[in-house]
């Protein structure tokens, strides 16, 4: 448990992904199975613990200590889990703890009924130290947040075993915590684990931007056109009796969308994008969309007002014959015959794209037929399907991103090598009568600028700063005074956590505007028109 | 005598009538007994000044020679009359030189603890408990959540972090004067045998430190010649956490931000300041070592001021102690 919690520990407050991976790398040498196997499970979100309300972790440390004292100690640090890590009446040394191992821990926590759940948690604190209760209690609560995905864990056994982290992903899903046969895979104990399940994921083949000078190289007839949907990117598999609908990423979202699933009667994996709306007239919008995801199952009455399709690209896999290694035109051929035999209302085709030249598709690029295109996507007719994202059979051209002009806010300073910097932005636009303006805050970028331009920012932000809250410094922003921000972001979508009501996708500083009165950034109506 | 008639606060400061003197005064004064030599304890300007010798010397280390009008030595444990008050200092094992004073009249012992703390430090002498009637205690940690793990800990895990990411700096914040010395030789202790390099601000009193024989082995400025950002990569850099957020900071590789204080327990805080490996050392009692001095001492009265009052107070009561705040202004830690 110790290893484990400092791990976490540490994987909090390490921002940079190679740091994580270093992390999670030297872990899983040094630890043992099955315990190694267990923290894994605890990053990815697979490991199955009975759950503790945070109700009853309160009613265990008032039994404990004196509700005044915890009220002043819950007050200063603000998390239920810290608070009581820290208060809780355990060895008073972090090298006394009794080393729990965190397998004993998750096989006491796990034998827990609803009666002695409490007890067995309790007894399981009294013997840890700071950090491992930190850890426990976090995983009893569920949600460890420690920014470390499912895929960059993955990422990691793969540099810790030397393989491609395309095989981890294909395996993943016929896995199980402890995950006892990968490890001995990973380690060369033993030889690669077979392809259990059904319905596995099949990881996904990704496109390039288009750069400068790209289109030269390639010939308007070697290639197909197709929209680029706005949606989420999903794989839909059914086969033996099992159905799964995976993420770009093989994350198994099936739970949150019983309507496609009870739609999906066939033998194959289609890849697709995810999109809500009621075939054949509409498709609704990102924002839409948000409603049915991050979700872990799914209200009745959501699951009506928004229904969910695919809009189909690929096709995998036809029965029993694996199709990737065909051509992408006889892939197409097949994809078409096949979406015609589906529930029209929950599958229908990505059209194809007729064009002669560059110059037509750019210009439809930019006028797409629908708001919710962010682009054209280019295939080599020749090109077979495979993993990863290899350079030349794919391409992806968006449409321009939306650019607005914002007022610089707040700054806070970076990680690592920016940590001497200001280097992470929160800009706002106007709102409220134009005779009182208020500027409201609509997003934050950290990229997307020069170093020269950083520097340039750094100074401004020093130079400007009316009022410090640790790392943050709020800047002068007033309508004679304030630097404009020209920010581009890719969609956007309604947000009830944000004040302004809007959140923005990918959102990055594209210039900045020296020359721009403060007064003449942009209203937050201009990015309200945006949204529908 | 009462309690309030020997010792009272003023806006200067702690004052003594009887014995015409000030604990620790904010501003100058005729006659300023010293704790230690943390600059809101320690400030110049006074007529005449009485404390510890290596309290004396950092004072002139850092206000100059003439920080004062007068200075006398105080001897640890030696008790002194000053108009027929008993005045005697006693170890604090918070920083070099630091203590505690006791100041007694007519069977009545205040003591006043200035900063302290009660977990080992090989670079001062230990906390001794003094008996007493009243005990003014500091309260920088006076919360349940304080609890301070072993030092050296904190030590092994920077040691782990450098062994980890040998191609980066680990750049470790420490106050200058007693935490930065102590990181360094905690890091001796645990067999790190490599130079240390230091921010300028920490080379006076590094060596006053090691002058006063604590060891700190070899000890290097950190600065460069050129541009070579990967002539750090792999060391060990301890500077004034102030230095961090400036130029000073970008001359090295990729940095590990690492902060040794006592507030890094909380992980909000370490975030908020982009501290990627907090340590947890702190050079004040946490909260288990703050009740148990206070028990110790048989005080049937706790003052509580420097601090958070508010906890420590309730726990007096619980405890059936007679537990008040002392607001005193003007204290804002320098460092931990
Ligand atoms: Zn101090
Ligand atoms: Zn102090």
């Amino acid at each position: 448990m110790k290893a484990f919690a400092e791990l976490l520990d540490r994987l909090v407050l390490t921002p940079s992904r190679n740091g994580k991976l270093r992390l999670l790398v030297d872990y899983f040498r040094a630890t043992p199975d099955p315990d190694r196997g267990l923290a894994l499970a605890a990053v990815t979100g697979d490991l199955d613990i009975p759950s503790v309300k945070p109700a009853m972790l309160r009613a265990l440390v008032m039994e404990r200590m004196d509700p005044v004292l915890f009220a002043y100690s819950y007050d200063y640090v603000g998390d239920l889990a810290e608070t009581v890590s820290l208060v809780w009446p355990g060895p008073e040394d972090e090298t006394e703890g009794i080393s729990v191992r965190l397998s004993d821990a998750v096989a006491q926590l796990r034998s827990a009924g609803r009666a002695d759940g409490p007890a067995i948690l309790a007894r399981l604190l009294d013997r840890m130290t700071i950090s491992e209760r930190f850890a426990t209690i976090k995983l009893v609560t569920g949600g460890l947040r420690i920014g470390v995905s499912a895929r960059l864990a993955k990422q990691a056994l793969a540099d810790f075993g030397g393989v491609d982290v395309v095989e981890i992903e294909e395996l993943w899903h016929g896995l199980k915590p402890p995950y006892r046969e990968l490890f001995d895979w990973l380690t060369g104990k033993a030889g690669k684990p077979e392809l259990s399940a059904a319905a596995p994921f099949r990881p996904v083949m990704l496109s390039n931007p288009v750069q400068d000078g790209d289109l030269e190289k390639i010939a308007p007839p070697d290639y197909a056109a197709e929209w680029k949907w706005d949606g989420i990117r999903v794989q839909a598999v059914a086969e033996r009796g099992v159905r799964r609908l995976y993420s770009r990423t093989g994350d198994d979202i099936s739970g949150a969308f019983p309507d496609l699933l009870e739609a999906m009667d066939f033998e194959a994996a289609l890849d697709g994008e995810l999109l809500v709306g009621r075939l054949p007239e509409h498709t609704g919008t990102f924002s839409d969309l948000q409603q049915r995801l991050n979700r872990k199952t799914v209200p009745a009455k959501i699951v009506q007002q928004y229904p969910v399709f695919v809009r189909c690209y690929d096709i995998l896999q036809e029965g029993k014959e694996d199709v990737r290694p065909l051509p992408f035109i006889e892939r197409r051929k097949r994809l078409e015959a096949f979406v015609g035999t589906l529930d029209p209302s929950r599958f229908d085709l990505s059209p194809v794209v007729p064009f002669d030249d560059w110059a037509e598709l750019d210009a439809m690029r930019h006028e797409p037929p629908h708001p919710i295109i962010e682009g054209v996507m280019l295939k080599r007719l020749d090109s077979s399907y495979v993993p990863g994202r290899p350079k030349g059979p794919w391409f992806k051209w968006k449409r321009d991103p939306h650019v607005v002009d914002a007022v610089l806010m707040y700054a806070q300073r970076g990680h690592g090598k920016r940590s001497s910097f200001y280097s992470d932005f929160t800009f706002g636009v106007w709102s409220g009568p134009d005779d009182a303006p208020e500027l409201v805050p609509v997003g934050k970028a950290y990229f997307g600028f020069t170093d020269e331009e950083l520097r340039q920012l750094d100074k401004y932000v020093r130079d400007n700063t009316i009022e410090r809250f640790g790392p943050v410094r709020s800047v002068r922003a007033e309508p004679r005074h304030g630097l404009v921000l020209e920010i581009a972001f890719e969609g956007l979508a309604r947000s009830k956590r944000h004040r302004s009501g809007v959140a923005m996708r990918f959102p990055r500083i594209s210039r900045l505007r020296w020359d721009k009165p403060a007064n003449e950034a942009d209203r937050i109506e201009t990015l309200q028109a945006l949204l529908d | 005598m009462q309690p309030h008639e020997l010792l009272q606060p003023r806006p200067e400061g702690l004052y003594c009538p009887p014995g015409d003197f000030f604990i620790d005064p904010v501003r100058p004064v005729q006659r300023a007994l010293i704790t230690h030599g943390h600059s809101d304890h320690a400030r110049s300007g006074h007529r005449h000044v009485l404390a510890t010798r290596q309290t004396l010397d950092i004072m002139a280390l850092r206000y100059g020679p003439d920080f004062a009008g007068s200075t006398q030595e105080a001897a640890l444990g030696e008790t002194l009359s000053l108009d027929g008050v008993s005045v005697s200092f006693h170890p604090a094992g918070h920083v070099l030189g630091s203590a505690q004073i006791a100041v007694e009249r007519e069977g009545l012992r205040i003591v006043a603890s200035g900063d302290y703390k009660r977990c080992p430090d090989p670079t001062c002498i230990p906390f001794e408990v003094v008996p007493c009637d009243v005990f003014i205690t500091e309260a920088t940690f006076a919360l349940p959540v304080f609890r301070h793990p072993d030092a050296a800990h904190e030590i092994a895990a920077l040691l782990k972090s450098v062994e980890q990411f040998p191609e980066r700096a680990h750049l470790v914040g420490a106050y200058a004067l007693g935490k930065a010395e102590r990181v360094i030789r905690l890091l001796r202790d645990a067999g790190y045998e490599r130079p240390i390099f230091i921010h300028g601000a920490l080379a006076k009193l590094c060596d006053y430190y090691q002058r006063r024989g604590i060891d700190l082995g070899r000890l290097e400025p950190a600065t460069m010649e050129g541009n070579n950002k990967a002539a750090f990569a792999g060391e060990i850099i301890v500077g004034p956490p102030s230095a961090f957020a400036d130029r000073w900071a970008r001359r090295f590789a990729d940095p590990v931000a690492c902060f040794a204080s006592g507030w890094m327990r909380i992980r909000q805080r370490a975030k908020q300041r982009g501290v990627e490996l907090p340590l947890v050392i702190s050079d004040h009692a946490d909260w288990d070592e703050l009740t148990r001095t206070i028990s110790e001492t048989g005080a049937r009265e706790v003052w509580v001021t420097h601090g958070r009052e508010e906890a420590l107070v309730r726990w007096c009561e619980l405890a059936g102690i007679a537990g008040r705040p002392l607001h005193l202004v003007g204290y804002e830690d320098e460092g931990d």
